[in-house]
């Protein structure tokens, strides 16, 4: 199957890459992380956002996945940066089909792009929240949204 | 340890100096098809505007000129297989070879009996002919090969019952080239009942490995030109004719090939297949040599630089020139990608429609993880050392940039074990 300029051009230089994780100036209380997919079915993404004043500020990922899953991902972090939390929970997934030219074997990239942004904003939700009841406690890195069990 | 920071030598494409002599695009999947051999093409020439007559012309010249040439490359093909002339059906190539055999058989055993034994790691052509027997009524067994793929004559022989009229097993698989113990198979076969027909599928070791069908006791066996530096569209059914096996056709007609396989032969491509086994006849061995050098030569310059890598299969019982392995945490489709002047194929679920990676894989129990991480390399008789070396650079620099993109790979560097977190399948 050829690939759309688009997604060759995320492909070869994709956007974001990495983990806030490895950036020591990143408050881990700034940062909200979505692990979403399955190493079994072929495609696992991690985005983070880093929220400054509502916003988010920042954004990093990491791919496991086809070429498309890394271009969705990419564009993904791009779309997000400079959104309220609101706004980018609205992101549709159609929005990177049309911007990547995705044929439909590719949707389910895109679909878990869009996964990925909801569950990087649920994540930082949450861990405002759990803050705001217990503040002491939650002073650790950020954890990937589904955490290894013991 | 958190992986390294954000860096933009780690995520670019990296692009590998091209040395003299490796013109791309480069052709590394062999096992998909091959280049027809440029002796072969020659042979082939006079047949489409010289000797172009229909070999079942029985009264003037061209017609006598196009069946002396199809005899001709009938015992050639026959030769390479250690079987006679007359032994050879003509069809269009090994798919339908594998349904003339299976279909065949089955068709004209049924009053005997409605088992069939064969392999989940078979090619499509022999799987799905056996699922549509199945829905007319055929049982069929699947034998799960061991996890280095290959089967055993007591499993074969433990599976069979007095109603197992067919066992159809390949001769080496086509995605991970693991060659099949078929004589000590065909004799077990025979030893339990010899009245059961032995068909093997031996398009992809056909001329690369010494194959018999004497020796391998099989009654039926399906090849095609187009792996083997031969032309497209072309393949052959093996009949043993002593003692006599018997099938129904499934293509009715002028009666052509013993009533077999109606329809006029394609000569041209009939005098190819015959020019390819016969250089394949004269060749195999040293051509063996030198393709289990290159892929010696592939496999250590990839394992000894990356890390995490999974051969799939017997690396000892394979196919010259096949390297099926696993790159762990990078998705087979995404180095596909990266490799775009290289052509090679992934059991990556993303380069199928399915969406499912490789069963051939997953039979053998390699899991879906590492599954979708295989790519398999194809070496074949035009491929050089510094198309190899070449590779293995691209290849290394390409795993380790994905691997940097990979959240999977982090947490394997982290010390995470990935089968413990609770992934959400989709």
């Amino acid at each position: 199957m050829a690939y759309s300029d688009k997604v060759i051009e995320h492909y070869e230089n994709p956007r974001n890459v990495g983990t806030f994780r490895a950036e020591p100036e990143v408050d881990a209380s700034e940062v909200g992380t979505g692990l979403v997919g399955a190493p079994a079915c072929g495609d696992v993404m991690r985005l983070e956002i880093r929220v400054k004043d509502g916003l988010i500020a920042d954004a990093r990922f990491k791919t496991f996945g086809c070429g498309s899953a890394i271009a969705s991902s990419s564009l993904a972090t791009e779309m997000i940066k400079g959104m309220t939390l609101d706004q980018a929970a609205q992101i549709k997934n159609t929005q990177i089909v049309q911007e990547l030219n995705l044929p439909p074997v590719k949707i389910h990239c895109s679909v878990l792009a869009e996964d990925a942004v909801k569950a990087a904003i649920e994540d930082y939700k949450k861990k405002q929240a759990s803050r705001a009841t217990a503040p002491v406690r939650e002073t650790q890195a950020a954890a990937p949204a589904a955490t290894p069990e013991p | 340890m958190v992986a390294e920071a954000t860096t933009a030598a780690a995520q670019r494409s990296i692009t590998i100096p091209v040395p003299d002599g490796v013109r791309l695009p480069l052709f590394l999947d062999n096992h998909s098809t091959t280049a027809v051999d440029l002796r072969v093409v020659q042979a082939m020439l006079p047949f489409f505007t010289q000797h172009y007559g229909n070999a079942a012309s029985r009264n003037h010249s061209f017609g006598w000129t196009a069946e002396s040439a199809v005899d001709r490359a009938r015992g050639q093909v026959a030769a390479l297989l250690g079987g006679d002339a007359k032994e050879i059906v003509w069809t269009s190539g090994a798919t339908e070879a594998n349904n003339l055999a299976i279909k065949g058989a089955a068709s004209f055993l049924r009053k005997q009996g409605n088992h069939i034994i064969t392999v989940e790691t078979e090619h499509k052509s022999v799987l799905d002919t056996c699922k549509r027997l199945q829905r007319e009524g055929f049982e069929v067994t699947y034998l799960t090969p061991a996890k280095d793929g290959l089967v055993t004559p007591e499993q074969v022989t433990a599976a069979m019952t007095d109603k197992t009229i067919l066992v159809t097993i390949m001769l080496a698989n086509n995605e991970i080239g693991v060659v099949q113990p078929l004589a000590a198979i065909g004799a077990a076969i025979k030893a339990k009942n010899a009245k059961t027909l032995f068909h093997t599928d031996a398009v992809q070791g056909f001329g690369k490995v010494p194959f018999d069908v004497e020796k391998a006791r099989v009654d039926l066996a399906s090849v095609t030109a187009h792996k083997l530096y031969g032309p497209k569209g072309i393949g052959a059914l093996w009949v043993r004719r002593k003692p006599r096996v018997r099938i129904d056709p499934i293509i009715d007609g002028g009666g052509h090939e013993r009533g077999m396989r109606s329809g006029t032969l394609p000569v041209p491509l009939i005098v190819g297949f015959g020019k390819a086994a016969e250089l394949a006849r004269e060749e195999m061995a040293e051509e063996a040599v030198r393709l289990n050098a290159l892929r010696d030569r592939l496999y250590k310059g990839l394992t000894s630089r990356l890390t995490e890598t999974y051969v799939n299969g017997s690396l000892e019982h394979r196919l010259p020139g096949n390297l099926n392995i696993s790159f762990a945490f990078v998705e087979g489709e995404s180095l596909l990608m990266a490799l775009k002047d290289v052509a090679v194929s992934s059991g990556s679920a993303c380069t199928s429609a399915s969406l499912e990676p490789s069963y051939v894989l997953r039979a053998l129990g390699v899991g879906d993880e590492l599954a979708h991480t295989s790519i398999r390399f194809g070496i074949g008789r035009f491929n050089t050392e510094a198309e190899i070396d070449y590779v293995i650079e691209l290849v290394v620099v390409s795993v380790e940039r994905l691997r940097a993109l990979s959240p999977l790979w982090e947490m394997h560097q982290d010390g995470i074990d990935i089968s413990s977190i609770q992934w959400t399948p989709h």
